[in-house]
């Protein structure tokens, strides 16, 4: 038993020394600096208890910032999994130039993020970008969607969920050829209706694959913010910003690396929230079966 | 299954190419503009004049060669080292009962969730504190002890039956022998699904290397891409995109090349 | 091999190189630039940098591209507090105050004897010298300097009946000139606009060019004291909400400043506002004959100036600042300013680099250069501040949110000037 403990702490040492330096021991450092004030110059960082976080409750951008990162996760995690399961389904079938819908649903996969939100912002550009140039067709008025708070929002959504599907496709497409082809014969014997054998035997079954992908697409509404760099700047009037984007541009081009950190903190709250939730569902899930 | 098949057949194909059109359009533009001269980026017309201008001057104008090699050496040297140590780790966390067992497995959950990226401030100064700011071995480092890769590889260890692994240590087998000859074999396929996760996330991974490198011999193509097409003097989209088409060809083809066994592989991962 | 950069492993083979050659040698210098201007600007440095090198012996010099403004900035700022700074920078002159409270770079007045020094900075246009001075010293030295400049279209202005050799020189002739050339199609939509101003990128930099014809300072000069609650500045955030929503010639929302030079040549705006910095851009690529005026007047004509300046930074040895010092100013004396210049369409810096053979022959073949040089005369500082990204992009904020409807401008300046006093105020 005691050398069997050896062993495996060894095994696992290396792994958890790099998993800690770069997860646990930066969280708490963040704590930590979260407390302090941000030295600048000369002027040395000094303890000042809770002074960053009463400023986080007045800071009406962070109040936006939060509250579009929610809608953002909220809308954008849904849709892309009901799309990703469409896809999947849709490519499961053998139809016609599959090797090419494949492709097609695959392409975000390998274009970077930082690369084609130069070519949707041409999509969005308001008079001759492609969105405006086909809706001039059918006699529509120019359209400013990412110039205006209101839509700035969800024009990002859509390049995210274009983002996300494609991936998440794939996973889905895995799941699917797992299910045993005898469960839907039984089901085509006794006549079931195709929504009824996707909602009593598909949805069921991919539901492990579910909320894998719907953990890994709720981490990345908060972690991924590539877009939002090249194609607004978090703008109109923060309209489009999200936490991580804020944090950003707080501790990295405002150099406030106090507040920063303290921004990180409530990000780090909102995912171990996440963290737990998961915990409860996909390990049991996964792990007992 | 097949009762309504014959009917929605070609009702399913046409869902299926519209989709497929969507997800391709921005590609297409891309491949589009990066073929044709400036003036028809916003032009579509049939007869417009092809150029391979684009791609020269985007060529002469960054080092795009470096930023590529950056990145193939990046991905690469993350994905060997993340497979490595996650397999010593699933393998003890799938065989081995042992003290605080529980509590490391919580420790390495939680990095499920709050990955890296998020601790950018706090990485930051670990890594100027290494010497390693402005070093590729720095932007590959924090995500090297990957959770997500010790999480998949454990499942599949239990899935290992109990009697494989005892023939084998009837026959003499010590514990590395036993992980080389018997477990890693079976985990084949969940190592080529971690594997794209993980290419894949490092391919695209932008923001932590914008902070962490400053030079071209570090850059890798995301921020080598982000670096090239700030835009103070206006979008130049036909050389944007040739760029961006350069840098990802060689995955696009490798996929179209490979996407049979690929995805069938993938497959027989049943990540689920 | 792999695990560390190419390049570090190349640069500590020059040193060790050097160092067995002969001890007392080579300065290296690494310098990170901003190009706004598209890639032949950044060929334009390297080639500058190989000449000071082929007839400097013993200065290495490695000029990096770091991005747009912002990146080259951040870039040089976390290099510097990493500990690792380059020991010049190409930045932002608006970066002075933030890179001062930093305690990252040094003033140039202590590297040069003083009579030399205001023999120096004496000849740079003073307008250049606003934002690169603090404190009775010299912080910045001019360098890729610009001002905004109206762009017009001569073909858009003769189909709509206008004299093409006549730019809107006043607020008034803007509205009604811009009117005229508003066009809609059968559906009501508007095929092509009058007028675009971004205000999308650097929304307070073109903001300025109506906030300063309307007389009216963004900030005080130590950088301290912001007065966006001015009337002048309401008026001026009113004028341009009402350019889209009351006149009707420009595009109501935000709008973007990297695709506005594409709009111009796509005839979708018949007149720009943007940088000087464009021209070359704007010279090889619109397909029409296009003019370069000032900026209109409102109480006077004016405009911000902009652009990057030569920062000396803290972090490196005697010899190397020296070095460096030397090589700024080498590459802005008149010969390599005026190459610079024709090169990217930046506004030489000194008057004596606008009198070389090479700036000459230029400006006749566009004159379109001089506009720039004559606006300096009106010309005041951009915007700068200490924690200069924050109080920024708070005006930014309370600027779109006008322009977007959110907020009347007289609320939304008089809330931006509370907060932008919070954070000013302990530099008082």
């Amino acid at each position: 038993m005691r050398r069997t403990t050896i062993y495996a702490w060894l095994m696992l040492l290396p792994a958890m020394v790099l998993l800690m330096a770069f997860t646990h021991y930066p969280a708490i450092r963040t704590i930590i600096a979260s407390l302090h004030s941000t030295a600048r110059g000369h002027r040395a960082s000094v303890f000042v208890g809770l002074a960053n976080y009463e400023r986080l409750l007045s800071d009406d951008v962070f109040k936006q910032v939060l509250w579009n990162n929610l809608i953002y996760g909220a809308l954008t995690v849904p849709v892309s999994i009901a799309i990703a399961i469409s896809m999947a389904l849709l490519v499961n079938y053998k139809l016609r130039g599959r090797g090419f819908v494949r492709m097609a649903y695959f392409t975000p996969t390998v274009l970077p993020l930082i690369a084609v939100a130069n070519i949707w912002l041409f999509f969005y550009t308001p008079g001759f970008g492609l969105i405006d140039q086909i809706r001039g067709m059918f006699g529509l008025a120019q359209q400013n969607w990412i110039g205006q708070p209101d839509t700035v929002l969800y024009a990002m959504m859509v390049v995210t969920v274009w983002k996300e599907a494609g991936f998440f496709m794939i996973f889905y497409l895995a799941a699917l050829q797992s299910i045993s082809p005898s469960l839907y014969e039984a089901a085509a014997i006794e006549g079931a209706s195709r929504w009824t054998v996707f909602r009593r035997i598909t949805f069921p079954l991919l539901m492990p694959t579910t909320l894998f992908v719907s953990v890994n697409a709720a981490i990345n509404s908060f972690r991924l913010i590539d877009h939002i760099f090249v194609m607004t700047g978090g703008g109109p009037n923060n309209a489009s910003s999200l936490l991580l984007y804020y944090i950003y541009q707080v501790a990295f081009r405002e150099w406030d690396t106090a507040y920063g950190a303290t921004l990180t903190v409530v990000l780090l709250a909102i995912l171990l929230l996440l963290a737990v939730g998961q915990f409860f569902f996909f390990d049991r899930k996964v792990h007992y079966k | 299954m097949t009762g309504s098949w014959k009917y929605d057949r070609p009702l399913v194909t046409l869902a299926a190419w519209v989709l497929a059109l969507m997800w391709f359009l921005p590609l297409a533009y891309a491949i589009w503009t990066a073929f044709h001269p400036a003036s028809y980026e916003t032009h579509f017309v049939l007869w417009a004049p092809l150029t391979l201008e684009n791609f020269a001057s985007a060529w002469a104008q960054a080092p795009f060669a470096q930023y590529f090699l950056n990145t193939m050496i990046l991905v690469v040297m993350i994905l060997v080292v993340q497979i490595i140590l996650a397999t010593f780790a699933a393998y003890a966390f799938a065989v081995y009962e042992f003290a605080g067992k529980n509590i490391l497995f919580g420790l390495v959950l939680v990095q499920l969730m709050i990955m890296p990226d998020i601790l950018l401030v706090e990485n930051y100064t670990t890594m100027r504190g290494l010497g390693l700011v402005d070093t590729i071995l720095a932007i590959g480092l924090p995500y090297m002890g990957s959770a997500f890769a010790i999480f998949l590889l454990r499942q599949t260890f239990m899935t290992v039956p109990k009697e494989l692994a005892e023939a084998a240590k009837i026959e003499g087998a010590n514990a590395l022998t036993l992980l080389w000859r018997v477990y890693v074999p079976l985990a084949k396929p969940t190592y080529l699904a971690f594997g794209l996760v993980s290419v894949s996330a490092h391919w695209n991974n932008f923001i932590w290397p914008l902070i962490i490198t400053n030079s071209v011999s570090t850059r890798p193509l995301t921020v080598g891409l982000s670096v090239f097409a700030a835009t103070d003097s206006g979008v130049e989209w036909s050389v944007i995109n040739a760029a961006t088409l350069m840098t990802s060809a060689p995955l696009l083809i490798a996929f179209l090349l490979f996407q049979r066994q690929f995805v069938q592989n993938f497959m027989r991962a049943g990540i689920k | 091999m792999s695990f560390f950069s190419v390049a570090n492993l190349g640069r500590a083979a020059v040193v060790v190189g050097a160092l067995a050659a002969s001890p007392a040698s080579a300065v290296n210098l690494e310098f990170y630039f901003p190009v706004a201007v598209g890639g032949s600007a950044a060929d334009t440095i390297k080639a500058l940098t190989a000449e000071y090198m082929a007839t400097h012996k013993g200065v290495n010099i490695k000029a990096i591209y770091a991005g747009s403004y912002g990146d080259a900035s951040a870039k040089a700022i976390t290099a510097a507090r990493g500990g690792n700074a380059p020991q010049l920078s190409v930045l932002l002159s608006t970066d002075m105050y933030t890179l001062i409270d930093n305690d990252l770079i040094v003033p140039f007045d202590d590297y040069v004897s003083k009579p030399e020094m205001k023999k120096w900075i004496g000849g740079f246009y003073p307008a250049f010298m606003l934002n690169s001075q603090a404190d009775g010293k010299t912080w910045g030295i001019p360098f890729q300097r610009s001002t905004p400049v109206m762009y017009w279209n001569k073909k858009a202005f003769s189909e709509a009946g206008l004299d093409p050799n006549h730019a809107p020189a006043t607020w008034k002739e803007l509205v009604s000139i811009s009117k005229a050339l508003t066009k809609k199609n059968a559906n009501g939509n508007v095929t092509q606009w009058g007028l675009r101003i971004p205000s999308a990128g650097f929304p307070y930099w073109l903001f300025q060019g109506l906030a300063i014809p309307n007389g009216a300072t963004l900030a005080s000069a130590d950088g301290k004291k912001t007065f966006f609650d001015d009337p002048k500045v309401i008026e001026a955030a009113q004028f341009q909400y009402d350019l889209a929503h009351k006149y009707g010639v420009m595009a109501p929302g935000s709008i973007d400043w990297g695709a506005t030079p594409k709009a111009f040549f796509e005839g979708k705006t018949a007149i720009m506002w943007t940088s000087t910095g464009n021209l070359t851009n704007v010279v090889k690529n619109a397909p029409f004959d296009f003019g370069v005026a000032m900026l209109p007047a409102r109480k006077t004509r004016g405009a911000p100036t902009g652009g990057g300046n030569f920062y000396l930074f803290k972090d490196s040895t005697e010899a190397q600042k020296k070095a460096a010092v030397k090589f700024v100013q080498w590459i802005t004396a008149p010969e390599q300013a005026a190459k610079w210049s024709i090169a990217t369409g930046y506004v030489a810096p000194r008057p004596d680099a606008w009198k070389t053979p090479a700036l000459q022959a230029y400006v006749k073949k566009v004159p379109a250069a001089l506009v720039a040089r004559d606006q300096l005369k009106y010309a005041k500082a951009e915007l700068s501040t200490y924690q200069n990204s924050r109080v920024t992009k708070i005006f930014n904020d309370a600027l779109a949110s006008v322009l977007s409807g959110q907020v009347d401008a007289a609320t939304a300046m008089k809330s931006a000037q509370a907060k932008a006093d919070a954070v000013l105020k302990p530099y008082r």
